[in-house]
């Protein structure tokens, strides 16, 4: 109705401007409420209770100032590996890896955490700066790839996935000899623990949850991505050969070596994650670590549009929501997946935007706006 | 990255590769054959008979000698056309070395590696010509690992309703037909960027058969049933003598008689699809929306109505790919089952350079190296003093998948339209 005023000419309703000025924001908002309403019919379809489901998730999540200080815990590596996605994005680059980049990185980590002794003022930046190096080191083994041959990155980084999944496993469960593994440890599932100088100093939030300094740590590099993407000029020369190479490579920018260098950044982000789970959270390396995070990652780039500041919101949004499900599964008797399914309609909004903005009359997206990443497959 | 690359090339890192392992086998092996090593390696065609022994020792080093002399001809840069060839059966030969050295002082069935390769290279040939069936026709099919998955689960979860396999099957090449269109409704329709719509139809299928298999299967269970092999359908069909004097016949008995339903299949699949995208009226149709959209729909093809159709087939054939894990295989499903094979059939497509028949190859290349990790554990392959860790030969398929598409993409063109959302 909105749509006929302006067309006849009368003065706009409050409402049409302001749902015209803030589209972009808008959209990610209602893609969380429509995923979450499409969810409460799925819940309701399999003979659950929806609003016990919702009222468990939200207590569980925010619910209590312990519920929310696990919710901050485990929404770092979401906010940290989705600025690694969105930066990779802002190049160009899909990166599906986080995933694989965070295991390099906590595996470096984990090797000088254990291995080295010094004091802890020392040890925690240096346990940091080898997670940084392994994850950096990691992506960029599909930097170079894509850069030199042409390869897909998404396939490599998912193979890289993969690999650095098995490659870890085998690092903790290797018995002859013990390469990160605890011989103390029967189960064989976890590395040794990280010496007392090298874990996160934090504050304790109830009885097992402590409120680490990777959290404003991960806060410092949202604002460090930011700044690195929009001030610098290896940020604008990695924008150019995003948006397009071929005018960024007439511009002078060494669009291969952009394209490595990207992927090394970003792997170092997710490279630190993994240090901080380890070193923060966890003081131990094990294989069932974080599956699946490399999907995460881009859902929680995807979401904020790969804005940095925004990124803090939709890793705050993901932690929540996965934190949340215990409680939803007790209250509700639901599997935890039902998150799942909520985050993939949550990604699948996102992403196309389109529905979003047709089932809430949102003004069309500017043309330009799109993000355009598959391109084939290279060559 | 259409420039012009410098330095070294593609060639020159291949022919060094090979020229490489040609000196590191004959520095290995050349004393030891000398020395008059007795150490014999056994390639069974069938059991019990016919047996071939190698002596490990020579053949290695002869393989060496070859290699090293492809190697030098790929490097000196003059005679292109001996250099390919050369460079081209060592690779070949890649193979039986690497059987040559793994079974030396023992004895290995060659014919069941070749059986093992052809199964397992099944669901990455199915979802490589999912790919080029959707390809072909302009859309980028990321997708394949969620529709896999979501036809291996959704395929269990039928045949547990309904007792009986073959609705599993259905079921399974229906609901990859759906997700398909689901993926074709984000990036037709609504123009999403295609590869994010397949990395959200495959997070929703991780979120749905999750769900699917705690809130339902767990709680059903079901018997390790699998689809019967082909002599098993003829010993039912009544005639179990015929079955038992069928399998004994050596290297085909195992290879086509010990086959399965969704192998055959498939290879009816690799066939039709050849003959349908290269031969018939609507091949050319599909492959004109694919290489230049504008053209198609200025001779009146309707462009986003073909690409929805060849999507649709193109997630049949994934879901058929995806029983083949839970139906076939396992006879139960479990998360993530697929283990990425739907990206590495992506590879094996980019590698059969979008043909049929290529894919194929390249599934059974990768086929081949997985079958080769678990042959390895069977022949408890040592290696610097130590059994092989299992994760070592877990990686294999990844690893080959890297260095396959490192080597091949840029030479192999794909559809040129491939990723572009068509508009009037």
């Amino acid at each position: 109705m909105a749509q006929a005023a302006t067309e006849t000419g009368i003065r706009p309703s409050a409402l049409r401007l302001f749902w015209d000025r803030w589209s972009g924001v808008l959209v990610p908002i209602l893609a969380v409420f429509t995923a979450l309403v499409v969810g409460a019919f799925i819940i309701g379809v399999t003979g659950a209770d929806w609003q016990a489901a919702y009222i468990g998730l939200w207590e569980g999540a925010f619910g209590s100032p312990r519920a929310f200080a696990d919710t901050v815990v485990r929404s770092t590596p979401f906010i940290i590996c989705g600025l690694c996605v969105a930066l990779a994005f802002k190049a160009g680059l899909f990166n599906i890896g986080a995933e694989g980049q965070l295991y390099a990185g906590a595996v470096a980590s984990v090797v000088i955490g254990t291995t080295l002794q010094m004091p802890a003022i020392f040890h925690i930046p240096a346990a940091l700066i080898a997670g940084a190096l392994g994850g950096a080191a990691w992506a960029a083994i599909a930097g170079f790839l894509k850069a030199r041959t042409g390869a897909h990155e998404v396939i490599n980084t998912i193979m890289l996935n993969y690999i650095a999944l098995r490659m870890t496993d085998w690092l903790i469960r290797s018995k002859t000899p013990y390469i990160l593994g605890d011989p103390a440890d029967t189960t064989g599932a976890r590395s040794r623990l990280v010496a007392e100088t090298a874990r996160l100093p934090g504050i304790q939030v109830g009885s097992s949850t402590i409120l680490h300094l990777g959290i404003p740590l991960a806060l410092v590099l949202v604002f460090v991505v930011a700044w690195l993407l929009y001030r610098t000029t290896l940020g604008f020369e990695m924008r150019t050969a995003g948006t397009n190479p071929h005018a960024a490579r007439y511009a002078g920018i060494n669009v291969p070596r952009t394209i490595i260098l990207a992927m090394a950044i970003a792997g170092s982000l997710a490279g630190i994650a993994g240090a901080i789970e380890v070193i923060g959270v966890r003081g131990a390396l094990s294989a069932d670590f974080f599956s699946g995070l490399g999907f995460d990652a881009i859902a929680v780039a995807l979401l904020a549009r790969a804005n940095p500041v925004g990124i803090i919101f939709s890793g705050l949004l993901w932690g929540g929501l996965l934190t949340g499900a215990r409680l939803m599964q007790v209250r509700a008797s639901l599997s935890i997946d039902v998150i799942k399914i909520v985050q993939a309609l949550i990604i699948m909004f996102v992403a196309a935007d389109q529905i979003v903005r047709f089932i809430y009359r949102l003004p069309k997206r500017k043309p330009g706006e799109e993000t355009q990443l598959s391109k084939g497959w290279g060559g | 990255m259409s420039e012009r690359r410098k330095g070294i090339g593609r060639r020159q890192v291949i022919a060094g590769f090979f020229a490489l392992l040609g000196l590191l086998l004959i520095f290995n092996y050349a004393p030891q054959a000398l020395a008059g090593d007795t150490v014999v390696t056994r390639i069974a065609l069938a059991v019990p008979q016919p047996v071939i022994a190698f002596p490990s020792a020579w053949s290695l080093t002869i393989i060496g000698f070859v290699m090293l002399i492809a190697g030098s001809l790929g490097l000196t840069n003059r005679v292109q056309r001996w250099a390919d060839i050369s460079l081209w059966t060592s690779a070949v030969l890649l193979f039986p070395a690497i059987l040559i050295w793994a079974a030396a002082g023992k004895q290995t069935n060659a014919t069941v590696m070749l059986s093992e390769s052809l199964r397992l290279g099944t669901p990455l040939a199915l979802g490589a010509l999912a790919g080029i069936w959707a390809e072909r026709s302009g859309v980028i099919n990321i997708a394949i690992e969620g529709m896999m998955l979501m036809g291996a689960a959704f395929g269990f979860a039928i045949f547990i309703l309904t007792g009986q396999l073959w609705w599993g099957v259905i079921g399974a090449v229906i609901v990859g037909g759906i997700i398909a269109l689901l993926h074709g409704l984000l990036s037709i329709s609504f123009r999403t960027d295609q590869i994010i719509s397949g990395t959200v139809v495959n997070i929703l299928a991780i979120g749905i058969t999750g769900y699917l298999r705690r809130q339902y299967i767990v709680t059903e269970g079901g018997g390790r049933v699998t689809l019967p092999s082909l002599s098993a359908i003829i010993a039912n069909a009544g005639f179990p003598d015929l079955a038992r004097s069928l399998e004994a016949i050596p290297i085909a008995g195992t290879l086509l008689f010990g086959g399965k339903p969704i192998f055959f299949a498939m290879l009816l699949l690799v066939v039709l699809t050849q003959v349908v995208l290269f031969m018939t009226r609507w091949g050319l149709r599909t492959r004109a929306v694919g290489e230049n959209p504008k053209a198609a729909d200025t001779v009146g093809i309707a462009v986003n109505r073909m690409r929805y159709i060849n999507l649709f087939i193109s997630g049949c054939i994934a879901g058929l790919g995806g029983a083949w894990f839970s139906l076939e295989t396992v006879g139960n499903f479990d998360d993530g089952m697929t283990a990425g094979k739907g990206f590495i059939a992506l590879a094996a497509m980019i590698f059969g350079k979008w043909m049929p028949f290529g894919a194929f190859g390249g599934a059974m290349l990768f086929g081949f190296a997985e079958a080769l990790g678990t042959r390895f554990q069977i022949l408890q392959v040592q290696v610097f003093g130590g059994p092989v860790p299992v994760q070592f030969l877990q990686v294999i398929p990844y690893v080959v998948t890297m260095i396959v598409l490192a080597g091949l993409i840029g030479r192999a063109v794909g559809p040129a339209a491939v990723g572009k959302p068509y508009e009037k």
